[in-house]
């Protein structure tokens, strides 16, 4: 069987989360094996809608000890539901759940762990992984010498779709208690916007912002276009008060949107290493030699004080964001 | 309290990657190889620690030689002695965890601190591993940390916001950016560090549980296309564009 532990928000499958499961489905099918999905909290409600992405059982562990996330309870409930149905792949999305508890996970059942994958196969029966390194300078394909094989799904890479599963219902124990470490409070920001490694489009600014302020342009065309703003390390380190979460490259984060637009971004190495896996990448620079233009799809020479109002102009006269 | 602070050296940032004869390894010609940025981050936490509460910080390295300059630097730094693991540092994130949990297990360390990743392998998987294999509480991209008697509490990233874990000491805590802002070493630290000998103590065997198969470079973008006019007509070309061409609207 191959396993897939899934993430539920306000009572349905998180997008990742359905990507992975339909990316379990596919290599179900070539493999000629069953598919799993695996939910735990302290309710598991929604979780019947696995089926719909070809789940063939869906396993629940659910009691007050999972009503907030902790890695070892967590860990735990996986590496019995993979012993209970003799399961060899685990995977997971590569959320921040994800990427915590499925390595631990992994050294619980003596598995290797491939992370953040962006292509997978099986192959003499076993998984194989392509997964991005050096921020996606290189691609490394990876295999596992180990029996039991765990994988984190990079999202918004595989398609979430829909394919029937017999989507049998079965529930699990949820552990007894006393976990090392609890989340004891969720501090979310404002805004409610999805994180930029899950973004379809993402408007980035670098040092050609000139200030913090005038990100205000850059929100502006985002919410025109339904996407997140990110940031260059230069501009998270120029001191403009950008939080480093928005920084994108080597050592923020790694983002795979649909679109990413660049606005005033030179084209850092270290940049491109984070931003490169992006489907459809628009420079706006003044400067008709910036490196950032040998990556673009589509490229402005121009003032980006000028060019991105004229874009969030555009496109609310496309009536783009409204679907 | 006595704080081991795992560090690994990786290719500087700025490394443009090329591919090895082997079709599966990094080309080292021409690599700067650096401290993972990361676990400067999990080091300087450490030194702050020290300074603020008294603690011994003991800083680890697994792999051969070259290592020594990343434990030369941690000295430099402010930590109290060094350890280099013999063994393969570039290996799985699942051997180099079963080689430090092999040797930390018994030594009494309160905090286990690294990067949330090594810069280079991603994976962001040794330091959830080296808590499970040592039976500890982990918090992971922390840029928040606390330490209590016997317990911590942590500030992690998460998408969209962040949350905060609290748990048991011993326990494994990967840190982020934003977490402090690293400081540089001191004329006297590297001085005090050259009179600091490093331990060289033999990897525990380790089990790896993947290998890389193959190393390839991204593909090619396809040329890209300039769009030509003032800022209005580029707009209205670029949203035209989008829409009908590459189809994301």
């Amino acid at each position: 069987m191959i396993l897939v532990f899934c993430e539920l928000k306000d009572g349905q499958i998180r997008k990742p989360s359905a990507e992975a499961l339909s990316e379990g489905r596919r290599l179900a099918d070539a493999a000629g094996r069953q598919l799993g999905a695996l939910f735990a909290g302290a309710s598991c409600a929604g979780a019947a809608e696995a089926a719909k992405y070809g789940a063939d059982l869906i396993l629940t562990a659910e009691g007050a000890t999972l009503a907030s996330y902790s890695s070892d309870a967590f860990a735990a409930v996986i590496a019995e539901a993979m012993k209970a149905k003799g399961a060899t792949v685990l995977l997971a999305a590569a959320t921040a759940v994800g990427k915590d508890m499925a390595p631990r996970a992994a050294a619980r059942l003596g598995a290797g762990y491939a992370s953040d994958v962006t292509g997978l196969s099986i192959v003499d029966g076993k998984l194989q992984a392509v997964r991005p390194v050096y921020a996606g300078k290189a691609f490394a394909t990876t295999s596992f010498a180990s029996a039991i094989q765990v994988a984190t799904t990079r999202p918004n890479v595989f398609a979430a779709a829909e394919k029937a599963g017999a989507g049998t219902m079965e529930s699990l124990a949820a552990p007894a208690g006393d976990f090392k470490s609890v989340v004891k409070e969720i501090l979310a920001k404002a805004s409610g916007k999805v994180d930029l490694s899950e973004a379809n489009v993402i408007v980035s600014g670098g040092r050609g912002m000139k200030d913090g302020a005038n990100f205000k342009i850059l929100e502006e065309l985002a919410d025109a276009i339904g996407g997140v703003v990110g940031a260059s390390r230069a501009a998270v380190d120029a001191g403009w008060g950008l939080p480093h979460s928005m920084q994108v490259g080597q050592t923020g984060k790694v983002v795979s949107p649909t679109l990413y637009i660049a606005c005033g971004i030179s084209g850092a190495i270290q940049h491109i290493a984070g931003m490169s896996g992006s489907k459809f990448i628009v420079a706006i620079n003044k400067d008709p030699e910036a490196p950032i233009f040998k990556l673009a799809n589509y490229g402005i020479v121009g003032d980006l004080f000028e060019v991105v109002p004229e874009l969030t102009k555009a496109a609310k006269a496309l009536g783009i964001g409204s679907n | 309290m006595k704080i081991l602070v795992a560090l690994k050296q990786v290719p500087d940032t700025e490394t443009k990657i090329k591919v090895a004869a082997d079709g599966r390894s990094l080309d080292p010609a021409d690599v700067k190889w650096i401290t993972s940025p990361y676990d400067e981050y999990a080091l300087e936490e450490a030194i702050r620690t020290k300074e603020g509460k008294g603690a011994e910080v003991v800083a680890l390295s697994v792999g051969g030689d070259s290592a020594k300059d990343v434990l030369k630097n941690a000295l430099a730094l402010g930590a109290d002695s060094a350890v280099l693991l013999r063994g393969d540092g570039q290996g799985d994130a699942f051997a180099v965890a079963q080689i430090i949990a092999g040797y930390a297990k018994d030594k009494g360390f309160d905090l286990i601190l690294c990067g949330n990743k090594g810069l280079g392998g991603d994976n962001a998987a040794m330091g959830p591993m080296l808590a499970e294999l040592l039976g500890v509480a982990q918090a992971n991209v922390i840029v928040m940390l606390e330490l209590g008697e016997g317990t911590f509490k942590a500030e992690r990233e998460i998408e969209g916001g962040s949350e905060i874990v609290e748990g048991q000491l011993p326990a494994v805590i990967t840190a982020q950016k934003g977490l402090n802002e690293p400081r540089y070493a001191s004329l006297k630290g590297i001085m005090a560090a050259k009179k600091k000998t490093i331990e060289e103590v033999d990897a525990v065997p380790a089990t790896v549980g993947t290998q890389t198969i193959a190393l390839a470079l991204p593909p090619e973008r396809p040329a890209g296309r300039k769009l030509e006019g003032d800022a209005a007509a580029q707009a209205q070309a670029l949203i035209q564009a989008l829409k009908d061409e590459a189809k994301v609207f």
